[in-house]
């Protein structure tokens, strides 16, 4: 096989027909801009979306509640095992909804391998009080570092921050709906009651908005210590122990084990949220399928021009089989003029699809619900790009198999006898 | 001694079926040794320009047998056959076939490209010295479509000759030319065939240039009636 003198032939056949082949270059280009683009574009609306939801979801999520009693007194024991036992009006069981063990938890947790953080945290309902009313929120007690690490928490104080919280004990970020009602300012302190009836001053050093309008007009953040001094417990009571783990599709499974090996409630995220999975599974096939048949319509294109070309080349192509050149060399040729449109177009559509998400990056997008996002999202996953680029050489590479399969077929005696 | 065989073709049979079946070479066989200039003669239809193309190896659809330079060529894959025909043999035909998008000298190159024996450079100066045989070595770096009739039917000869061909094969290959080219095109034949002892086979239905060849071999209804 002569590569060299393949492509020489390849590349002058091009030449003679070079606007169709742009033509066809282009197709390529326009394809591959657009499912790059349209793809990076639907990841970044995926990631933004999934964040909303997995940034402040633990994967795994371990804490008590108050449940009827499974087994009843009467089914222990030997007696009336060979009767059917009916129980009615059963009450749940008084327990507290902490975390027996706690500290051996969470120790135990930050030495698993699946593991990748734990936040603990302590739940409590309060009262907001202001002047004679009282409104009902809810105070999580949290790890401020484990919180910022894992969930992101950083991003959703809007004003003040999480440092401050760290130092200044007795402090608390508001729900940011929660202090407009209110009129709180930053500095400010606030009453507040325990469901006990303890009341208890502290001071505000930040506003939380979640873009969930419901949550910030009820949560608001302490550290887990002022929490627990809140209601006078120890620095062990806590009611949630927090997981993100380094592989989330194994949650469900984890989450089993963790059931049964601490006695707890366990729920892993894909219950908890079972819709948001399908919804960018969905959006990401259907931008798979727009940018695949804007490729395969791109291939026809090529298949086209290449057929045009075959015939018109005709009798170039019997003299080369007469001179010496196999069917296969023909083959060849015909097959690198259609991998160099589709090289050169791909190639250009990789760098038009950069520049085209890039300009999409720069579009003004704001909402209420996610503050931090400024412009439209985009992923810039090189994964697409590499898609983008094995796509149109195996859609050009087909396009171009049949007519090559066509031209290597060509009998030179039939060609030169017909003159 | 007896002189070396470069074509041997025996008991050669062809027929066409559509639409009906129609026999064209009837047990034909022929020889043909180095450096003779044979010539085909025969009324159109009689079945020349079709024993040539198997002679040729480029139709394979054929009964009995063929031998080129003393290897059989029945049952070689196409492959092999493009690289017979790519070492062993010219083409001349009734239309130049050069290719538009090269130069006259590339042109004349590729086959010597094809068969990549010697380097480009040493190709480039074999097809200056063709041409330069055809007389037409000024044309080199022109494009085909610069040249008349019979400059491009040169070019083509110097590109049947590049890998020293041990046969020439033309079909028709003054058919459409004037009597001044196809003058020039036959002495050009003849000077191959005398001074450089190249043996050639050519179809032709002009009795005028057949007799100017060593050898006529004359065709009617497949078969060969004079030789």
């Amino acid at each position: 096989m002569n590569i060299p003198l393949i492509t020489k032939i390849s590349i002058s056949l091009l030449k003679a027909r070079l606007k169709q082949t742009m033509v066809a270059a282009f197709g390529v280009t326009f394809s591959i801009t657009m499912f790059i683009a349209l793809l990076s574009f639907m990841a970044g609306l995926n990631d933004l979306l999934d964040n909303l939801i997995l940034n402040r979801t633990p994967h795994i999520r371990l804490y008590n509640e108050i449940l009827a009693t499974k087994i009843q007194p009467i089914n222990s024991t030997q007696l009336f095992s060979s009767s059917y036992n009916f129980v009615q009006h059963v009450k749940p069981k008084e327990d507290i909804l902490a975390i027996k063990n706690s500290q051996a938890i969470i120790n135990y947790l930050q030495k698993d391998k699946n593991v990748l953080g734990v936040a603990p945290k302590l739940i409590v309902p309060i009262f907001y009080n202001v002047g004679i009313i009282n409104l009902t929120g809810v105070i999580n007690g949290i790890d401020v570092d484990a919180e910022n690490s894992l969930f992101a928490f950083n991003d959703y104080v809007m004003e003040g921050n999480t440092i401050a919280l760290k130092n200044i004990p007795n402090s608390i970020i508001l729900g940011i709906g929660a202090a407009k009602k209110m009129l709180i300012q930053l500095g400010d302190n606030i009453q507040i009651t325990t469901i006990t009836g303890e009341r208890f001053s502290l001071k505000v050093v930040g506003f939380f908005q979640s873009g969930i309008e419901e949550l910030d007009k009820v949560q608001s953040y302490t550290t887990l210590a002022t929490t627990q001094k809140i209601l006078s417990k120890p620095n062990s009571y806590i009611t949630d122990i927090q997981l993100k783990l380094i592989d989330i599709n194994k949650a469900p499974i984890i989450a089993t084990q963790y059931k049964e090996l601490f006695s707890t409630e366990a729920t892993d995220i894909q219950t908890a949220n079972a819709q948001f999975e399908t919804g960018s599974s969905v959006r990401t096939l259907i931008s798979y399928a727009v940018g695949i048949t804007l490729l395969i319509v791109a291939g026809f294109g090529i298949y086209n021009i290449l057929n045009m070309m075959i015939y018109e080349k005709m009798d170039s192509i019997a003299i080369l089989k007469a001179t010496g050149f196999s069917g296969k060399d023909v083959n060849r040729i015909f097959i690198t003029i259609a991998l160099t449109i589709g090289i050169v177009g791909g190639l250009m559509g990789l760098v038009f699809g950069l520049g085209l998400s890039a300009s999409i990056a720069q579009i003004p997008f704001s909402t209420a619900s996610l503050p931090k996002v400024k412009t439209y999202p985009i992923n810039y996953n090189p994964k697409f790009y590499v898609i983008g680029a094995i796509f149109s050489l195996v859609t050009t590479y087909f396009a171009g198999y049949f007519p090559s399969k066509k031209a290597s077929k060509i009998d030179p005696v039939d060609i030169i006898r017909g003159k | 001694m007896e002189a070396k065989k470069i074509i041997e073709a025996q008991h050669i049979c062809k027929s066409f079926y559509d639409p009906i079946e129609v026999k064209v070479l009837n047990e034909v066989s022929l020889t043909i040794n180095v450096g003779e200039f044979v010539s085909i003669i025969g009324k159109s239809g009689c079945g020349k320009s079709t024993l040539l193309y198997i002679l040729s190896t480029m139709d394979t659809n054929y009964t009995g047998s063929l031998s080129i330079d003393g290897v059989d060529m029945k049952g070689k894959k196409d492959a092999d056959l493009a690289i017979v025909r790519n070492e062993k043999i010219g083409f001349v035909f009734q239309f130049h076939y050069l290719l538009n998008e090269f130069n006259n000298l590339t042109n004349v190159m590729l086959p010597g490209l094809k068969l990549n024996m010697i380097s480009k450079a040493e190709i480039e100066h074999v097809a200056y010295e063709k041409l330069k045989i055809l007389g037409i070595e000024s044309e080199a770096l022109k494009m085909p479509n610069q040249l008349s009739g019979g400059q491009k039917q040169r070019v083509a000869i110097a590109r049947a000759l590049i890998n020293n061909p041990l046969i020439i094969m033309g079909d028709e290959p003054t058919g459409n030319l004037d009597k001044k080219n196809s003058d020039i095109v036959f002495a050009t034949f003849k000077e191959l065939a005398e001074t450089y002892h190249q043996s050639l086979l050519i179809v032709t239905h002009d009795n005028d240039f057949a007799k100017k060849s060593h050898r006529i071999i004359e065709m009617e209804d497949g078969k060969i009636i004079g030789s």
